[in-house]
């Protein structure tokens, strides 16, 4: 009878081993290249459109960049996160409580139906949320506004916030839960204080995907902020009236016959990528100091 | 009905929590049929038996856990001073803050101090004052054994301790809301045989303050620690007596086969 435990079979195993771990290698490879390639073609056009004035001028008429006069998208920067901020700010809430009653509440009548709204609203291409926003705000109101692109964005994050956080709920092991209501804990305190903690940096990292994908999202917005060469005249602009957006006014400016604003749109790439990385790792800093 | 013998020696207390034809379903199964035992203040009863007899599943129904499990029924009495816990208006928090329970695996929470673990159950619920919290926790971990070997480091988070120590604050943190009832679902079986016996010892302190009811696998434990039996088969309660009789001159036969190692 042949010894399965014989060393040569050992040595194949070991083979084995090596082989799937460069395979392995490989896949991770392949997923960061073209991230490699994207972002440093995205640097090398845009680092000669990076300048003082791209931070504190507002972008005016097409003539100002074809005259050389000062320009910038300083009101871009400013509409960004003042809409994403907003979209954050209504989105998160909805979005962790959604979760938490998909995840804690199985059995409650209404998650089915919670289920497949969420799921719905994930699958819905981005710009029909833009039109429903649109049909919500911005008809009623009666202009574009920072508000209604905000609303807008916040349907892109909102499901995923809800999705990752039923997923971060779910890994917290069951045991956890008893064990808080076996202390005579009402079962919404067990959440918020035991179950909760334990699944934050899911939470974080749930919130900061879907951040990071509405930042991104220019259709949502093409009406709803809509867009605007200039700073409001009024603080209440930034709400009120039309906002400009980074991925938005990106998009125009790429669309522009004018090889100023190609160079600027190449500019406002790298910022907005400045952006997302620069959340990210502020994010997982304040996670990981506790 | 033979389940409802009373024991045969005198020494019996005053009775704590009793069911009456306490049944679980789940779905269509059936977990537990109709079992009717008296559990002594101050003693402790074990529920032996082997693999699905059904003796974790009657004790989860002690302290209303089943409420959380989707598709399971419970019917019947369970009495506590003689009020039933599934009664009309009766809140299972409260039900629970008087029942309280040690699992099979410890489950400190994972993000909270050794203290704050021990103190889970009342700061939870609103409990501020420090100068309470830190009596309630002193006394606690004294009374689950392990005030000494942690007492210099309570801020260090609870998952650090040793299983066996984990074990030991899960029993503080259920014993820091001073219930009257504690129900143990075998609460060395993932521990080494020194943690074990360390809480055996311990469970012959704990007797003097609540009353204890303990799910066992191991009919050694049952015989040292327990002062009375009951024994399981396929959801049948088959027999319950003091231990010592149990153990050395059951009534029924399936009891004698079970405690002699023929079956289980």
């Amino acid at each position: 009878m042949k010894n399965h435990a014989e060393p040569i079979s050992l040595k194949r195993r070991y083979r084995r081993d090596h082989a799937i771990r460069l395979l392995l290698a490989a896949a991770t490879l392949l997923v960061l290249v073209p991230l490699l390639i994207v972002i440093s073609y995205v640097v090398i056009q845009g680092v000669n459109g990076l300048s003082w004035d791209l931070f504190t001028q507002e972008l005016g008429s097409p003539s100002r960049a074809r005259l050389g006069q000062p320009t910038g998208l300083v009101h871009t920067m400013i509409g960004t996160l003042v809409v994403d901020g907003l979209s954050l700010i209504m989105a998160v809430p909805l979005g962790i409580g959604a979760g938490i009653m998909l995840a804690e509440y199985p059995d409650h009548r209404l998650n089915p139906l919670l289920r497949l709204l969420n799921d719905t609203l994930n699958g819905m291409p981005a710009i029909l949320k833009g039109l429903l926003a649109f049909a919500l705000i911005v008809k009623p109101m009666g202009t574009f506004s920072g508000i209604s692109g905000a609303v807008a964005l916040g349907f892109v994050m909102l499901p995923i916030i809800a999705r990752s956080t039923e997923s971060a709920l779910s890994i917290i092991p069951w045991s956890i839960r008893e064990a808080g209501l076996a202390l005579g804990i009402p079962r919404w305190r067990v959440v918020l204080s035991a179950i909760i903690p334990a699944a934050k940096v899911g939470l974080v990292t749930g919130t900061l995907i879907a951040f990071a994908r509405a930042v991104g999202e220019a259709a949502p917005l093409l009406f709803t902020s809509f867009g605007n060469n200039y700073l409001p005249g009024h603080l209440s602009g930034w709400l009120l009236g039309p906002v400009d957006t980074l991925p938005q006014r990106l998009y125009s400016l790429a669309i522009s016959p004018y090889q100023q604003w190609h160079e600027m749109g190449w500019a406002a790439g790298i910022v907005l990528l400045g952006l997302v990385i620069i959340t990210f790792v502020t994010a997982r800093l304040a996670v990981r100091r506790r | 009905m033979e389940q409802q013998k009373t024991p045969s020696t005198a020494e019996t207390g005053e009775v704590r929590l009793e069911t009456k034809g306490l049944s679980v379903h789940y779905g269509d199964a059936v977990g537990v049929r109709e079992v009717s035992i008296p559990v002594y203040s101050n003693r402790i009863t074990a529920l032996i038996g082997p693999s699905g007899c059904g003796k974790t599943t009657f004790l989860r129904a002690l302290n209303r856990m089943h409420d959380l499990t989707r598709g399971a029924r419970v019917s019947g009495q369970a009495l506590l001073d003689g009020h039933d816990i599934y009664g009309p208006g009766v809140d299972p928090v409260i039900i629970r803050r008087r029942i309280g329970m040690v699992f099979q695996k410890p489950t400190p929470f994972p993000t909270m101090s050794i203290f704050d673990n021990v103190v889970a159950g009342l700061k939870l619920v609103g409990i501020k004052q420090k100068e309470l919290l830190a009596e309630v926790a002193e006394n606690a971990l004294r009374q689950a054994a392990l005030w000494d070997e942690v007492k210099d480091r309570l801020n260090l988070p609870g998952g650090s301790l040793s299983g066996g120590q984990q074990q030991r604050l899960s029993i503080a943190r259920a014993l820091a809301v001073d219930p009257e009832v504690l129900l143990m679902d075998e609460p060395t079986s993932s521990l080494d045989p020194q943690s074990t016996m360390r809480i055996e010892e311990l469970l012959a302190e704990l007797k003097k303050q609540v009353t204890i009811i303990i799910v066992t696998h191991s009919m050694q434990q049952a015989s040292r620690v327990s002062d009375y039996t009951a024994f399981f088969f396929v959801g049948d309660l088959i027999e319950f007596n003091t231990t010592t009789k149990i153990y050395t001159n059951p009534e029924q036969q399936r009891t004698e086969e079970y405690i002699t190692g023929r079956f289980g």
